[in-house]
């Protein structure tokens, strides 16, 4: 066994203390920050670098680099240090230091792109890194492979099928290459397509809510697919904060913003949606990452 | 006072597109106040219910985090260049003097 091995298969926690206000609306959430690296983000990229190996793509002496802001890259770390392979990241340089500090704890090297460009700045940063060296690197491009996807759809939509006994009604969370969303929801509605997906956003194309994307102002990644999206609900960084701190103090759930910001979309969408209706959302990282941010001691 | 402010591109849509702004401003505040009377539809995106400015908001002033310094308060001086980043989880201490590509 290796760490390749340990990934996804995560339990699904019950979180119905949150939804007593909903009576007979059931919320669950994957805990997928019990992956090995810590996130959601190894299950991608397990799937992106066995595809490499599989194909020939991702040979001895090459180099994987990709951009991100942040959970990917060390599941890239974590991943390529296992296999033998040096791991190169294209990160914002707000990146929180938890990041920075896993990253290099594994070995990968960090390039910090302009802040003021956010995550679209690193990923035209490593596109241009990856046209200039066409041999020497692997370029996995988590934002339009459609390994990201693909996974979710064998794997975390198939779970949640399982662990909810086909009873899951509503699935919601928020977009960061969008894999999650997409292989999630399309696996959901092939088991049943009255299975209704949600997508979170952040109120504004400025925010607080790391790794996810304001698609209406940044570039779609090409695995997006628009056709997926039933409903959208609108969270703010600030509501985000707010049910992160929760989760730690009330339910002992320590995760992070976007896990914050999935659950409190997931208790907006509980006040319109019928009783008996059982959502799942994500908890795609953990709040020990976060630990740097003023945040937790608010309120 | 002549004060640079450095946009990020998620709030350029606001500003016609400008990614640099002159302003005018004794304090943080001040220069933050100008950019909202210059670009009304930017308020709500920087300020909350009561006038403060989000939480997830840092404004580096030449490498340093105003929130160290006085925040809304801290005094700039004229020829000064600001940046609004957006905190991701504690943020850069000094996002400026990274390694630029």
């Amino acid at each position: 066994m290796d760490v390749f091995d340990l990934v996804g298969d995560t339990a699904l926690l019950t979180l119905d203390r949150l939804t007593v206000d909903f009576p007979g609306v059931r919320l669950s959430a994957k805990a997928e920050y019990l992956n090995p690296s810590g996130s959601v983000k190894d299950r991608a990229a397990r799937a992106m670098l066995k595809k490499g190996l599989e194909t020939g793509l991702l040979t001895k002496g090459k180099t994987i680099i990709d951009a991100t802001s942040g959970n990917t890259g060390i599941a890239y770390a974590m991943l390529g240090a296992s296999l033998g392979f040096s791991v190169r990241l294209y990160i914002p340089a707000n990146a929180n230091r938890e990041r920075k500090s896993l990253l290099s704890a594994y070995g990968a090297q960090i390039v910090e792109t302009d802040p003021l460009e956010s995550s679209d700045g690193a990923y035209l940063a490593v596109k241009r890194a990856s046209e200039v060296d066409k041999t020497g690197l692997f370029f996995p491009d988590q934002y339009n492979n459609p390994e990201n996807p693909k996974t979710h759809y064998q794997h975390t939509g198939q779970e949640i099928w399982r662990q909810t006994e086909g009873e899951v009604t509503h699935f919601i969370c928020g977009l960061g290459t969008s894999g999650t969303f997409v292989g999630t929801s399309r696996r959901l509605k092939e088991e049943n397509s009255s299975i209704k997906t949600i997508i979170v956003q952040p109120d504004s194309p400025f925010h607080g809510i790391e790794g996810t994307k304001h698609m209406k102002s940044t570039i779609v990644p090409s695995i997006f697919d628009r056709n997926l999206v039933d409903d959208e609900i609108t969270v703010s960084t600030e509501e985000a904060y707010r049910m992160s701190r929760l989760l730690a103090r009330k339910l002992g759930i320590l995760v992070g913003i976007s896990s914050g910001a999935n659950i409190a979309g997931a208790l907006k969408l509980a006040k319109n949606i019928p009783p008996n209706s059982f959502i799942v959302s994500i908890l795609g990282d953990g709040g020990s990452r976060y630990l740097s941010d003023d945040f937790w001691n608010a309120g | 006072m002549s004060i640079t402010l450095l946009m990020p591109t998620a709030l350029r849509g606001f500003t016609d597109g400008k990614s640099e702004i002159s302003l005018d401003g004794e304090t943080v505040g001040q220069v933050l106040l100008a950019l909202a009377k210059a670009y009304p539809d930017i308020s709500t995106h920087l300020f909350d219910e009561a006038g403060e400015l989000r939480s997830f908001i840092n404004v580096f002033i030449n490498g340093e985090n105003a929130k160290s310094s006085g925040g809304l308060k801290r005094a700039v001086k004229d020829g000064e260049t600001l940046m609004l980043v957006p905190a991701i989880a504690g943020g850069s201490a000094n996002p400026l003097e990274r390694g630029k590509l």
